[in-house]
C-alpha cells in the first residue's frame, strides 16, 4: 500500500503499542538545550535512571547565552546557573556538548543539520517548539515538554499517538521579493495558528522542490505556529548533497547505503491524505505580520484589518484586541509603520542564505537613524561562512551590530529584549505579546531582505521598492 | 511508581476568557531562567496580572479575591498554543489548578499536561459560558469535571465534556505518565534500535 513518508518513519521507530492506545516511538536523536532539560536530568536523578542511548543524545546551548559577551561568568547569574547545569549534566551522563569552546555552538535547530547529526527517515525530538525544522531533511521532529526529555534521556522513546497528515502543495515560480519566509507567513495565515492541530504537515510542490535545504527549513520551523507539531519535506538529491561530507554523516560505503535507504522514505505516489491544499506560489506576497499571533498577516501592500471587516465574532475580538495591543490605526496601511529596532536571525531566518540575501541588498545602504539593528549568526559555523565572505562588514558598515551566535532577541531569554512598546522589525518566528522581552514590546514578522528594508527606511517597508528588486 | 486514578476534579473555578492563550502569556520566557520547576506557580500569567508601568496587580480574573482557592481552569480555543515549554502547565499547577476546560487546546500543551495529570478536557463554548455564569454568580459554586461520564456538574446543571481517548484512558487507569510503561519497554527498544542503521553506537 501505498505510504507518506510520515507513515514509514513512524511504522520504522514503532517499539509497540501502550495500554492507553498510543505508541511507544523509538526516537532516534535526542537534542538538548539549557532551558528545558536539567529539570529533566533532575527527574532521572530522583529516580535513579540512566541515560540509555548517551550517543544518540546532543547537547548545545542557545537560548540564553548574551550574543555580545563570550566569556563567563555571563553578567546574568541565572544563565550561567544554567550554563553549569548543562555543562555538568552532559559530563555526568556521557552526553556531547557543542559548548562555544567547541566552535560548533548555536541554535539547537541549525547545530543538528550544519553537523548532518539531522537526517531523513530518522525520529527527532528536542524540548523545543521549533525542532519541527529537521522535518525539512524527511525527518519525523517533534517540540516536546520536559517529562518527555526525560523520557527520550530514560527510554529513547516516547509515549504518541499517531498524526493525522495533510499534503500543503505549493507549486510554480516564487514572485522576485518573495521569499520561504513568505511562504510560511501566508499558509499559516490562510490555515489559522490552530488549523494544524492533530496532523504533520507534508510540503511539497514544485516550489518546495526548488527550494535549497535553507528555504526548506524556515517553513518547517514554523509549522509549530500554524498548530501543526511537526512539518516535513520528502527527501531528494537536494537533501542529499546538503548531508554529503557533513561531521555527522555516514561515510564511504556506508553514504550510499544511507542515501537508497533515506530515498525509500519518501512519500510513494499515490499516498493517502488525510486533508491536501493546493497553493499557487504567484499568489504569495511578501507577508508581514500585524496582530499578536503569527496567523494575523497581510501582504505588504494591503491594510491593516479593521473590526468592522471581521468575519466572526472571535474575529473582530481577535483584531481588536490585537490593535490595542500593537498600537497601530485600524484599516490603514502597514507599509509606513514606524520601527524601532531591526532583528536578523532565529531559528526562522538565523542561517548564511539569509545573510547573503540581506548583504545582496543592503551593501552601500545605511540604517536609519535612531533605528536599533542586530544581526545575530545562528551558530558559530554560520558566523564563520559569513565573516569569510565578509557579509559581517556590509552589515556592520550599514549599521547593524554583528553578534555572537545564539536566540537572542527570539525570545529575550538574555540580555537582548525590546525596551518598552518598541516595535521590532523581525526574521523571527513568534509575535506574542511580552515575546521580545518587553512586556509592551511589539513585534512585525517578516523575511530578513524586508528587515533591512525596514532597517534603512525606519518603518516597514516593501523590501521590492527600497532595493529595486527586479521582477524576473 | 503507583501513580493516582484521576477519574474526577473537584473544586471551584475561574474564567480566563480568550483564544489563542499562548505559552509565553502563560508564563513569560525571563522567568524560564531556573533548573527547577519549583516557584513557577507565583509567574503564572505574570504579564497580564501586573500592570507593566505601576506594578499593581491588574483586574485579571486571578487577582480577583472572589476566586482565590480555584483549581479547574476555564478558557476559550487553542489554549496554550506556541512553545512546547512544561514551565506552562507546571505554572498553571504549582499555582493550584488540577484541571482545565477549555474550547480546545494545542497540541503540545495537552500532552504536557496530560504527563502531569492534570486533565484538559474541552467542552462547547456555550457550556463554558454557562460554567463561568454559575461561577460568576456564585464563586463559590462546585464544578465537578467527571472523567468516566465525560461530564462537568454545577449548580444542578450538567453539560457534555470530550477528551481525546488515549489521555482519558491514562488519567483514570493512573498511568498519566508513561516513564514506568516505556522503562518496561527498553528489551524491545533495544530490538527496534537495532534495526536502524544510524543508531548504531
Amino acid at each position: 500500500m501505498a505510504k507518506s513518508l510520515f507513515q514509514k518513519v513512524w511504522d520504522a521507530h514503532s517499539v509497540r503499542k501502550l495500554a492507553n492506545g498510543q505508541t511507544q516511538l523509538l526516537i532516534g536523536t535526542h537534542l538538548i538545550h539549557e532551558v528545558t532539560s536539567p529539570q529533566a536530568f533532575g527527574m532521572l536523578r530522583d529516580l535513579g535512571l540512566k541515560v540509555a542511548f548517551p550517543h544518540r543524545t546532543f547537547a548545545t546551548v542557545d537560548h540564553i547565552v548574551p550574543t555580545d559577551q563570550f566569556a563567563e561568568p555571563y553578567a546574568d547569574p541565572l544563565a550561567q546557573a544554567m550554563m553549569d547545569e548543562l555543562r555538568k549534566n552532559c559530563a555526568d551522563y556521557g552526553v556531547t556538548f557543542f559548548d562555544r569552546a567547541s566552535g560548533k555552538q548555536g541554535i539547537v535547530h541549525i547545530v543538528g543539520p550544519e553537523q548532518g547529526i539531522t537526517q531523513p527517515g530518522t525520529t527527532i525530538a528536542c524540548g523545543d517548539s521549533h525542532t519541527s525544522t529537521h522535518g525539512a531533511f524527511g525527518a519525523i521532529a517533534f517540540g516536546i515538554g520536559t517529562s518527555q526529555v526525560r523520557d527520550v534521556l530514560a527510554t529513547q522513546t516516547m509515549a504518541l499517538g499517531a498524526l493525522k497528515v495533510r499534503r500543503i502543495e505549493v507549486n510554480g515560480k516564487l514572485r522576485a521579493g518573495v521569499y520561504a519566509k513568505d511562504v510560511i507567513l501566508h499558509i499559516i495565515r490562510m490555515l489559522g495558528v490552530n488549523g494544524g492541530t492533530g496532523f504533520a504537515y507534508e510540503y511539497a510542490g514544485s516550489t518546495f522542490d526548488n527550494f535549497t535545504m535553507e528555504e526548506r527549513m524556515t517553513v518547517c520551523n514554523m509549522s509549530i505556529e500554524g498548530g501543526a507539531r511537526v512539518g516535513y519535506v520528502n527527501p531528494d538529491e537536494t537533501t542529499f548533497a546538503y548531508l554529503k561530507g557533513r561531521p555527522y554523516s555516514p561515510k564511504g560505503a556506508e553514504w550510499d547505503a544511507a542515501v537508497e535507504r533515506w530515498k525509500s522514505f519518501a512519500s510513494d505516489p499515490g499516498a493517502a491524505y488525510d486533508d491536501v491544499v493546493k497553493i499557487d506560489a504567484a499568489d504569495i506576497a511578501p507577508t508581514v505580520t500585524w496582530g499578536i499571533n503569527p496567523g494575523q498577516g497581510i501582504s505588504i501592500t494591503e491594510n491593516i484589518p479593521s473590526p468592522e471587516t471581521a468575519t466572526s465574532a472571535d474575529d473582530k475580538a481577535g483584531i481588536i484586541e490585537a490593535l490595542e495591543y500593537m498600537k497601530l490605526p485600524a484599516g490603514a496601511p502597514i507599509k509606513g509603520t514606524k520601527i524601532n529596532v531591526a532583528f536578523l536571525g532565529s531559528c526562522t531566518n538565523g542561517r548564511l542564505s539569509d545573510f547573503q540575501e540581506v548583504a545582496k541588498y543592503i551593501k552601500g545602504r545605511k540604517v536609519a537613524p535612531g533605528i536599533k539593528a542586530i544581526a545575530v549568526p545562528g551558530s558559530q559555523i554560520v558566523a564563520l561562512q559569513c565573516e569569510k565572505l565578509g557579509l559581517d562588514k556590509v552589515l556592520t558598515e550599514a549599521g547593524f551590530e554583528w553578534r555572537a551566535a545564539g536566540c537572542s532577541m527570539c525570545l529575550a531569554m538574555n540580555p537582548d529584549k525590546l525596551i518598552g512598546d518598541q516595535l521590532c522589525a523581525s526574521s523571527s518566528n513568534r509575535n506574542f505579546k511580552g515575546r521580545q522581552g518587553s512586556t509592551t514590546g511589539r513585534t512585525i514578522l517578516m523575511s530578513p531582505v524586508m528587515v533591512a528594508a525596514a532597517a534603512v527606511t525606519g518603518e516597514v517597508s516593501d523590501a521590492r521598492e527600497v532595493f529595486h528588486v527586479a521582477n524576473n | 511508581m503507583a501513580l493516582a486514578k484521576i477519574t474526577s476534579v473537584t473544586g471551584r473555578a475561574v474564567n480566563v476568557p480568550g483564544n489563542d492563550i499562548d505559552t509565553d502569556r502563560i508564563i513569560p520566557a525571563r522567568f524560564m531562567k531556573c533548573v527547577t520547576f519549583d516557584g513557577l506557580g507565583e509567574f503564572l500569567f505574570y504579564d497580564v496580572r501586573k500592570d507593566t508601568t505601576t506594578g499593581k496587580d491588574t483586574n485579571h480574573p486571578l487577582n480577583d479575591p472572589r476566586f482565590k482557592g480555584a483549581t479547574i481552569l476555564l478558557s476559550g480555543a487553542n489554549f496554550g498554543c506556541g512553545s512546547s515549554r512544561e514551565h506552562a502547565p507546571q505554572a498553571i499547577a504549582k499555582y493550584g489548578f488540577k484541571a482545565i476546560i477549555a474550547e480546545n487546546f494545542a497540541e503540545i500543551f495537552f500532552g504536557n499536561s496530560t504527563t502531569l495529570g492534570m486533565p484538559c478536557v474541552t467542552a462547547s463554548r456555550e457550556d463554558i459560558a454557562r460554567i463561568a455564569a454559575a461561577v460568576e454568580a456564585n464563586p463559590q459554586t462546585e464544578v465537578v469535571i467527571d472523567l468516566e461520564k465525560l461530564e462537568v456538574r454545577f449548580a444542578g446543571q450538567s453539560v457534555k465534556i470530550a477528551q481525546r481517548e488515549s489521555a482519558r484512558d491514562a488519567l483514570v487507569n493512573g498511568r498519566w505518565d508513561a516513564i514506568g510503561e516505556l522503562i518496561d519497554g527498553l528489551p524491545e527498544v533495544r530490538k527496534t534500535a537495532a534495526s536502524l542503521p544510524y543508531m548504531a553506537a
